[in-house]
């Protein structure tokens, strides 16, 4: 009986599932996924990566301060009031990130992270919506992970300098 | 007023018929446009055009016939709270589709609009030049061919070098095409560009992959537009704007496959089309993702 009911089940959820789907533009229909995106490596800062070089065997001060001896250079401007290093850089694990629950989360993973906070983005990022994306409309795609666009201690997306202007229609059309 | 009536109905009629079997024997017997000529002789047409374009440029200039794929209908989507008007499309476009760069020619038009006025083009401009952008209290609208579901250019043109492929892309014969620019006049979207010079692009200039109804080397006196990059898309890859846009601000997918991003912009996002109400059904969306 149970059996019956679960092949039923089954049959019902294959004739719903992709199969069914009318058949979609050549070469490969691109399906959004909530599994692991492929994206390439972080962008570290040059001979920093992996942390551990440095900071294996060095004693763990949790205590809040403004760095001085190392990483001067980083300037907090994301919610600076509320945040520090370890809020988001594991101590135990310093190859690592953490959420706020405390799991551990890889750099190449670091997406995870952001969308703690910035939910409507991590799904928008999924669904190819936000973020530059390059690659096949109809076939494989290349994410960029969050942080290779915003810099995770400053976010705002950096000002460029434009492209020159076009001419004016007077001199172009000579 | 009432008496000479039925001569000049048949005179008329007389002429119309006239015209219209010269038109029938001119299509008939005469030279065809490309889309018309079968894919034998079309292939003809086209090592020759290879040929020319090689022996000008250089080097070996690939001209594909890739027709419209089934089940695809091309629509281009762009996020005006990302876009922070840095051209870097403009001149990939460029590249890409080997627009003139003398006279120059650019298919798109970014434009730069303050916040205060919103979407207005009365205010717009496109000649915004400061150190850097985004410039605070603007915003940018860049503008190309918004390759209509209801195409006002291709119902004007006279010789019939302009028309909507299967999957929505607005082309060009530029073999057909006479410089009559009746389209550029009938464009509510300044899209539609002529050459008014004989384009000059620097044989190291020229991108080999070519489209018979794209990027191909264009002559002297013809309109050209964007094609989507009808030689990158149809080949399953994303337009040249859309790879080099930093601000991932551009998107592109086919509008029958719900699960493409494009689906899901229009059903998630706030979405605009340029001047909606002249009712040219633009297949070319503008969203605020935020
Ligand atoms: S490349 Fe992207 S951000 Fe720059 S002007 Fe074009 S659409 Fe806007």
């Amino acid at each position: 009986m149970r059996l019956t009911t679960l092949a039923a089940l089954g049959l019902a959820a294959a004739a719903l599932g992709p199969a069914a789907d009318p058949p979609s533009a050549a070469p490969a229909p691109h399906k959004r996924t909530e599994e692991r995106l492929e994206v390439p490596p972080p962008p570290f800062t040059e001979g920093l990566f992996p942390c551990t070089t440095c900071h294996e065997g060095m004693p763990v001060n949790r205590t809040r301060r403004v760095l001085k001896d190392m990483h001067d250079d980083i300037v907090l401007k994301h919610d600076e009031e509320h945040r520090w290093c370890l809020d988001c850089h594991d101590a135990t694990n310093r190859d690592r990130l953490h959420l706020a629950s405390g799991a551990p989360v890889s750099f190449e993973e670091s997406y995870l992270l952001c969308g703690q906070c910035h939910g409507e983005k991590l799904r928008d990022w999924r669904a190819g919506v936000h973020g530059r994306r390059t690659g096949s409309w109809n076939g494989p795609k290349r994410y960029l992970l969050c942080a290779h666009c915003h810099n995770p201690h400053q976010p705002r997306f950096r000002a460029l300098a434009p492209k020159p202007a076009p001419l004016p229609p007077s001199r172009a059309a000579r | 007023m009432t008496t000479p009536e039925k001569p000049k109905v048949s005179r008329r009629l007389f002429a119309a018929s006239g015209a219209s079997a010269a038109a029938w024997v001119l299509t008939a017997c005469g030279p065809r446009r490309l889309h018309e000529v079968p894919r034998d002789r079309l292939r003809v047409a086209i090592r020759e055009m290879e040929r020319k374009y090689s022996q000008q440029a250089g080097k070996e200039v690939k001209v594909s016939d890739a027709g419209a794929l089934p089940g695809v209908e091309f629509a281009y989507a762009l996020d005006i709270s990302r876009c922070i008007g840095c051209r870097r499309c403009v001149y990939a476009c460029v590249e890409e589709n080997n627009q003139s760069r003398n006279p120059q020619l650019h298919w798109i038009k970014v434009l730069s609009m303050e916040k205060e006025k919103g979407v207005d083009f009365s205010h717009a401009d496109p000649y915004y030049h400061p150190a850097t952008v985004p410039e605070e209290g603007h915003f940018y609208v860049p503008v190309a061919c918004q390759q209509c579901k209801n195409p006002p250019c291709t119902k004007v043109c006279p010789t019939g070098a302009t028309w909507t492929e299967p999957d929505g892309i607005v082309v060009i014969d530029y073999d057909w095409c006479i410089g009559c620019r009746y389209c550029m006049a009938a464009c509510p979207y300044g899209a539609r560009h002529f050459n008014w010079a004989e384009p000059v692009l620097p044989a190291d200039a020229v991108n080999t992959d070519t489209h018979y109804l794209g990027n191909r080397p264009r002559p002297k006196g013809v309109v050209e537009k964007c094609t989507f990059c009808i030689q990158r898309t149809r080949a399953g890859k994303y337009p040249a704007c859309v790879d080099v846009c930093p601000a991932g601000a551009r998107k592109f997918g086919n509008l029958l496959d719900k699960d493409s991003e494009i689906r899901y912009i229009i059903e998630h996002k706030r979405v605009l089309v340029l001047k909606e109400e002249l009712n040219t059904v633009p297949r070319f969306f503008y969203f605020y993702a935020t």
